[in-house]
């Protein structure tokens, strides 16, 4: 069995992840009386998964190299307050560019970008540099920077949020309807194949050894059945009969006998964490940056050896996952429409439990970005089931913290046997 | 053979460094001409792996000056060394356990395509030429490091080294995890390297292997050169009591380290 899945080059890790989460998800739906695997419950779960599985790809970079991140959600909570005040009161008061500036929203996302880096790069520093151990470093950061939150407005909750920026934290507004999601779906899909079969073109040239064709084949399928499933439920989700009525009136048409029905489709902060997913896995494996995060994670003095400048880059890690807080601060405030100091509370805790169920090794060196945005749904799917079923907030905790501990323990079990 | 006329590939002099208050080399010289090869020997501790570590750009020195083809080089990191063409295999490997055969041996070095991203396909290509000659039953390209035995890990290290035509190659104790047809092939390769004008600083604990493949010794004790010499000059009795009583036979060119 092993030896058939080996040739076959199947990640067994990734089909028990998704095994575990078919489980979790039949679970709740039993026991929700079908509430869960509804379109609307799994497009919100999507929504409210972004922000997490948007920091989980830095995470797994950041673990990858022996370090941690325990700044990640106060870092979220102060790029959310800067980008807050940049577009409520910086931009359209102070510079007076009005409220219906066009730009301010993409100024707001740079600001939260930039803040984010820059906070990254700060602490990467003292982490490569001075050499100060990243957990005391960014322990330091959990406090510095949730403070620094409540300062930039001595606690006031800042609104409104820009209209165009909303969009980036969901909505009807955020979203981009069926058709658009059908062609997402049909191009990754046929983008996906394309990339596989290049590959193994190459391997055909280099005489490497290849899957057989049925197996290869029936991966495509599998990959073709999971993006257009996705996009079919997305797309499943219609929009409540009245706004939609309201859409189509202001379109100039008359609202037909029988009504219409709107899609949602894909949210845009679910679509920013996918391509965030794809571009950090693509850094991660098919650049020197991420081959060497893996070789300084398996083994920092070997690294070193070989002439990598092992802290500049260590510095690097730390800054892109401060931009991908950044980012993450942008979908929060989005979503929330309203910047609070308090944005991200806890999120750090999240996002380390999303990677390492996603199977990155704390002790460094092995981890996938895949695997940790499977492990966000996961989490997220918790939360939400829990939510559905009317658990009392101490009790969610308790089972998170159950399932964190009992995951990791199956993993390295898991490990041990099939290596 | 070559130092009559040719001048020294490298020459390190009066070379020093101290861990703590530890002296692990103190004013160490030593001199390698291309095409040769010279054994480093001496007791665990007596800091051969230190002083080889410096001309690697692992260490920097706290004294003396290092010169390649007679010009002064400035080996501040590793990356420094290997431009000065100096390769070297480790003691301790220093191989990334986590990744595979082909990414240790391109590491910090790795193969682009035009995009600029990895190709993965062209290294493993370059692995399997280089591991057929060094190891030719060596079979996992696919497989971390971590999962090779200790034999096959030294061939993924030695093939780092002389993939990338050294002029210098360092081998520390490169044949300890050896088995016995590994360890005649890397002395063939050593063999090999030499008449391609390539030099070789050895270091070994085997005796037996040192007087096989190399022209000259030096030996150190607690952080100093006893003393070198030819190897066709002495007997293995009289370089044993170099190391172990620090004595220098008259045929010796005796260092700051030797008992007068
Ligand atoms: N990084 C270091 N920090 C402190 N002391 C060190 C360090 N490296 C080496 N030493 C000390 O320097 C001395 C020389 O060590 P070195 O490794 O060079 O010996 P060696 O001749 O290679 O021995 P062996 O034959 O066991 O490999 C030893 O006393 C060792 O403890
Ligand atoms: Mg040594």
């Amino acid at each position: 069995m092993n030896d058939l899945l080996a040739k076959l080059e199947i990640d067994i890790r990734l089909v028990g992840m998704v095994a575990a989460l078919g489980l979790v998800w039949i679970g709740f739906d039993y026991f929700t009386g079908g509430l869960f695997l509804t379109p609307r419950n799994l497009w919100n779960l999507s929504v409210q998964t972004a922000s997490i599985a948007t920091m989980s790809c830095g995470m797994v970079l950041v673990i990858v190299t022996r370090s941690i991140d325990l700044s990640v959600g106060s870092i979220l909570g102060f790029a959310g307050m800067i980008v807050g005040v940049v577009q409520a009161r910086f931009l359209p008061v102070d510079l007076g560019w009005g409220y219906d500036n066009h730009w301010i929203w993409l100024v707001a996302v740079l600001a939260g970008l930039g803040i984010g880096g820059l906070i990254g790069t700060i602490q990467g520093f003292i982490i490569a540099y001075l050499g100060v151990s990243s957990f005391i470093v960014t322990l330091g950061g959990l406090l510095v920077w949730r403070g620094a939150a409540w300062w930039v407005t001595q606690g006031q909750t800042v609104a409104p949020i820009d209209a165009r920026f909303q969009m980036l934290g969901g909505g009807i507004k955020g979203s981009v309807g069926a058709p658009v999601s059908w062609a997402i779906g049909i191009v990754t899909t046929l983008l996906v194949i394309g990339l596989m079969l290049l590959a193994r073109r190459r391997r055909i040239a280099y005489g490497f050894s290849i899957r057989p064709a049925w197996s290869e084949a029936a991966i495509y399928g599998v990959v073709a059945i999971t993006i257009l499933g996705v996009t079919w439920i997305f797309n499943a989700y219609y929009i409540p009969v009245s706004v939609a009525r309201r859409i189509v009136e202001a379109s100039g048409q008359v609202w037909p006998e029988g009504g219409v029905q709107i899609a949602h489709g894909y949210a845009i902060p679910v679509l920013i964490a996918i391509v965030a997913g794809i571009l950090v896995s693509f850094l991660a494996i098919r650049t020197r940056f991420g081959r060497y995060l893996f070789a300084i994670g398996g083994n920092p003095e070997a690294a070193e050896l070989s002439g990598i400048r092992t802290r500049r880059t260590q510095m690097l890690v730390f800054t892109l996952m401060g931009v991908l807080c950044g980012l993450a601060a942008c979908i929060s405030t989005a979503r929330l429409q309203s910047a609070t100091n308090a944005t991200g509370t806890f999120d750090e805790l999240y996002v380390i439990a999303a990677t390492v169920i996603g199977g990155t090794s704390l002790a460094g060196g092995v981890g996938t970005i895949h695997g940790a945005m499977l492990g966000a749904v996961l989490m997220g799917s918790l939360q939400s089931g829990m939510l559905l079923l009317d658990m009392p907030t101490p009790l969610q905790n308790i089972v998170v913290g159950c399932v964190l501990v009992l995951a990791v323990w199956v993993d390295g079990v898991f490990r041990r046997r099939v290596g | 053979m070559a130092d009559t006329v040719a001048s020294p590939l490298v020459e390190m002099c009066d070379i020093s460094i101290a861990f703590g208050g530890v002296k692990a080399v103190d004013r160490a010289s030593l001199d390698l001409f291309p095409g040769e090869v010279v054994g480093l020997l001496g007791h665990n501790g007596a800091g051969k792996s230190t002083l080889i570590k410096i001309l690697s750009g692992a260490y920097k020195p706290d004294d003396g000056e290092i010169r390649v083809n007679g010009q002064t080089a400035s080996i501040r990191n590793p990356a420094d060394a290997k431009k000065y063409g100096i390769e070297t295999i480790y003691q301790t490997l220093a191989l990334a356990d986590n990744v595979d055969a082909a990414a240790n041996v391109f590491l910090g070095r790795e193969l682009l395509t035009r995009w600029g991203t990895l190709d993965d396909g062209a290294m493993e290509m370059q692995t399997r030429k280089v591991m057929a000659r060094l190891n030719p039953h060596f079979h996992r390209f696919k497989m971390p490091v971590r999962a090779l035995s200790g034999g096959q890990r030294q061939s993924v290290a030695i093939a780092r080294a002389i993939h990338f035509d050294a002029r210098i190659l360092i081998m520390d104790e490169p044949t300890a995890a050896l088995g016995p047809a590994e360890t005649k092939q890397v002395a063939d390769l050593v063999r090999q390297l030499k008449t391609e004008g390539i030099g070789i600083f050895l270091i070994s604990h085997d005796i037996h292997d040192v007087f096989d493949l190399a022209d000259r010794v030096f030996v150190m004790k607690n952080g100093r050169v006893v003393g070198s010499v030819r190897v066709a000059n002495v007997t293995k009795d009289e370089v044993l009591g170099m190391i172990i009583l620090g004595k220098c036979p008259p045929s010796a060119t005796p260092g700051p380290g030797a008992v007068r």
